[in-house]
């Protein structure tokens, strides 16, 4: 896939090219490799500083593990991830670690990776240690000031991760990614298992904190109406590809790849005048196994606009402007010319 | 008792009154849900809305007499002209699956993950009807059909874990027909599932309604789901119900303050981007940390001394009904003046 060649400044904080992450499938005894899930396949974006891209699919689809490739938790297959004009995929472990600093990920439940008998304090003083930033009563003041800024209270350094709710845990969970102050925030599912009242509170402080500290989000959710709300711009991603990227609102409003629109009309409305969704979705069935993706157009078997191209083609990506898509309704006329 | 002018003319499937449901904690009794009421006719589509501790999951299971650990305090269910309460075990078992089917959430944890969903369909047709394996394996291959699961006949011998969360819940709601009930409760029941797959199981939901001609009750968060599926819409607030009236009307003109927090929190396609959204401030209370007066008072921006002494249910115009002391008749001049800041 073509480079994504537009972007909020001349220097992006956060390059990907071409990555791709297959994870093989083994059996037996012997743990013979006898395939390979296509998690990510070969994607490409950028991320500028102060910037947010929205990355939107469904269950499958990928956008969890580019996550994790972008943070280095998982190695990629091939690929490049330039973070601040350093390439991470190549980065010895002890440099690798200076650079995560910079790089934060948030979850849906920012208490799964802690032992629920370790204090607030300590909870979000781990990474200061971890990172030997400070430590002691020094990291306890900056664990103070986290608290206060992500709206608790300084005094909730003591009790323990039960004695939250969902909303003030994912405070915590920012004031802990915010500690080594970092300049890229991935947000996985970050907001979805919020109750909405609570949801628009932490959406708006994600936003306070962007305008405040100059933050870039890689915003991952599968609600859309959310992830307009809070992007620039949006990529969307069907089995391990991005089918189609640009501003945020375009987007949504003007979504060119059938994939794309099919998301769009599936945006819940609670405007009861609105036709319902069933009326409006085009796509067909259930995305298939990524263990497996269709030939051609990994959207073709669920598109109803699918023609005789898709089966066997790989689509190119067309670009409009800021925007780009791959369909062969796009390119039908570049298609002999790349294939 | 919650009455509302639609239903007054014909008696109700399901009537839920004044219901109060207690549970026993380390910290003493608790009431998950404290005054709970609403209707459901033939063939109506009413929605449960509410967040986390509003109670609604509480009340659904309370209808099936299914509360695990939990009591009903205080109120009515009563079951075409039954009341529940009195209904002894072996009849309660008949009325649930019959007369009342329930699905929930996360099928996985309904489906038992050593047996073929084949078994588990007919295991659940032979409990209410008492015909052959045979015949309940070919009414089995029917369901699957009409949840849109395909080739019907092969997927009988499939394990829960061979199938997709969609398939799964489709197998759920296959079972919840088995014998065809009057009333189809659903807990959140596409929660779980991706947006494109969420329209067509609520679609497969409404059309099996119309086949079936059953009574739905759809609890949910999603105020997209209440606005495509329901007819009437009862909202819930820390064990209360707090207004409910038509959806049409209840969604475009809300009479509650939560009710409109709600809906103004939720970013929709429209919504300014520029613009911070409207959060409710603070969070819903604890089940023992109940404010005095109205439950949602310390997050309301519309709140004002009144509030402190509990709201009365205002019954507008209808079938609507309030509990907020703005709705209440004859308001003093103090009590039209909107504060100007949210207490929070």
């Amino acid at each position: 896939m073509s480079a994504i060649s537009n972007s909020a400044t001349p220097e992006p904080l956060l390059e990907v090219r071409d990555l791709v992450k297959h994870f093989p499938i083994t059996k037996g005894l012997l743990n013979r490799t006898v395939g390979k899930v296509h998690a990510v396949d070969g994607v490409t974006f950028r991320i500028g500083r102060g910037e947010t891209l929205g990355l939107v699919g469904e269950s499958g689809s990928g956008k969890s593990t580019v996550a994790r490739l972008v943070l280095r938790l998982l190695d990629p297959t091939s690929g490049q991830i330039h973070f601040a004009g350093t390439e991470l995929t190549r980065q010895r472990p002890a440099e690798l670690k200076r650079l995560r600093r910079k790089l934060q990920i948030i979850f849906q439940d920012p208490f799964s990776a802690c032992d629920p008998r370790m204090t607030i304090a300590q909870v979000v003083t781990e990474p200061l240690e971890a990172h030997r930033i400070s430590t002691g009563k020094a990291a306890r003041r900056t664990a103070a000031e986290l608290l206060e800024r992500v709206g608790l209270a300084a005094s909730d350094l003591d009790k323990y991760p039960h004695q939250f709710s969902g909303g003030q845990a994912q405070r915590i969970g920012i004031a802990r990614a915010l500690t080594t102050e970092p300049e890229l925030l991935v947000c996985d599912e970050a907001v979805s298992a919020l109750d909405v009242s609570v949801q628009a509170q932490v959406l708006n402080l994600l936003r306070e904190l962007q305008g405040e500290l100059g933050l870039a989000y890689l915003f991952i959710a599968h609600d859309l109406n959310v992830v307009r709300y809070i992007s620039d711009r949006i990529c969307v991603m069907y089995l391990g590809q991005f089918v189609e990227h640009g501003p945020a609102d375009e987007l949504l409003a003007e979504p060119q790849h059938p994939y794309t629109r099919s998301l769009a009309a599936a945006i819940a409305s609670a405007d009861p005048h609105r036709p319902p969704r069933w009326d409006r979705i085009m796509a067909r069935g259930e995305a298939p196994s990524p263990s497996a993706p269709p030939s051609g157009c990994r959207f073709h078997p669920r598109c109803p606009a699918a023609f005789e191209p898709c089966t066997n083609k790989f689509p190119v990506e067309s670009t409009m402007g800021e925007r780009t898509v791959s369909c062969h309704l796009h390119d039908a006329a570049e298609v002999l010319s790349h294939d | 008792m919650w009455p509302n002018a639609e239903h007054e003319q014909t008696v109700p499937l399901l009537r839920v009154a004044d219901l109060r449901v207690e549970f026993d904690t380390a910290r003493g009794t608790v009431e998950a849900v404290n005054d709970i009421g609403f209707e459901v006719s033939a063939e109506q589509t009413v929605a449960i809305v509410g967040e986390s501790g509003s109670g609604k999951s509480v009340t659904a299971l309370a209808v099936l007499q299914l509360l695990d650990g939990g009591r009903i305090a205080n109120g009515q269910i009563v079951w075409d002209g039954q009341d529940l309460s009195a209904v002894d075990k072996s009849r309660m078992r008949g009325i649930r699956g019959e007369d009342i089917a329930m699905i929930f959430q996360d099928p996985m944890t309904s489906l038992d993950p050593l047996y073929s969903i084949g078994d588990q369909i007919v295991e659940a047709i032979r409990l209410h009807r008492k015909i052959s394996k045979t015949e309940a394996r070919d009414r089995a291959v029917e369901l699957l059909g009409q949840v849109g699961i395909p080739d019907a006949r092969t997927r009988l011998r499939a394990y829960p874990h061979e199938l997709s969360g969609g398939q799964r819940q489709r197998v759920m709601i296959a079972i919840a027909l088995a014998c065809a009930p009057r009333l189809l409760i659903a807990d959140e029941p596409t929660t779980a599932l991706d947006v494109t797959i969420e329209a067509q199981v609520l679609e497969l939901i409404r059309d099996l309604q119309r086949q079936y001609q059953m009574a739905l009750v759809l609890v949910t968060h999603d105020m997209g789901v209440v606005a495509e599926m329901a007819d009437w819409v009862v909202v819930c607030y820390a064990g209360q119900v707090v207004e409910q009236g038509p959806a049409g009307k209840l969604l475009t003109d809300p009479q509650h303050p939560y009710t409109e927090a709600l809906l103004t929190a939720i970013p929709t396609p429209e919504t300014d981007k520029s613009q911070p959204l409207g959060a409710i401030g603070g969070a819903v209370p604890a089940l023992h940390e109940m404010p005095p007066g109205c439950r949602f008072q310390p997050r309301c921006r519309h709140a004002w001394q009144d509030c402190t002494q509990p709201p009365p249910v205002v019954r507008l115009d209808g079938g609507r009904s309030s509990r907020c002391w703005l709705r209440a008749p004859a308001p003093t001049e103090s009590r039209r003046a909107e504060p100007e800041q949210e207490l929070a």
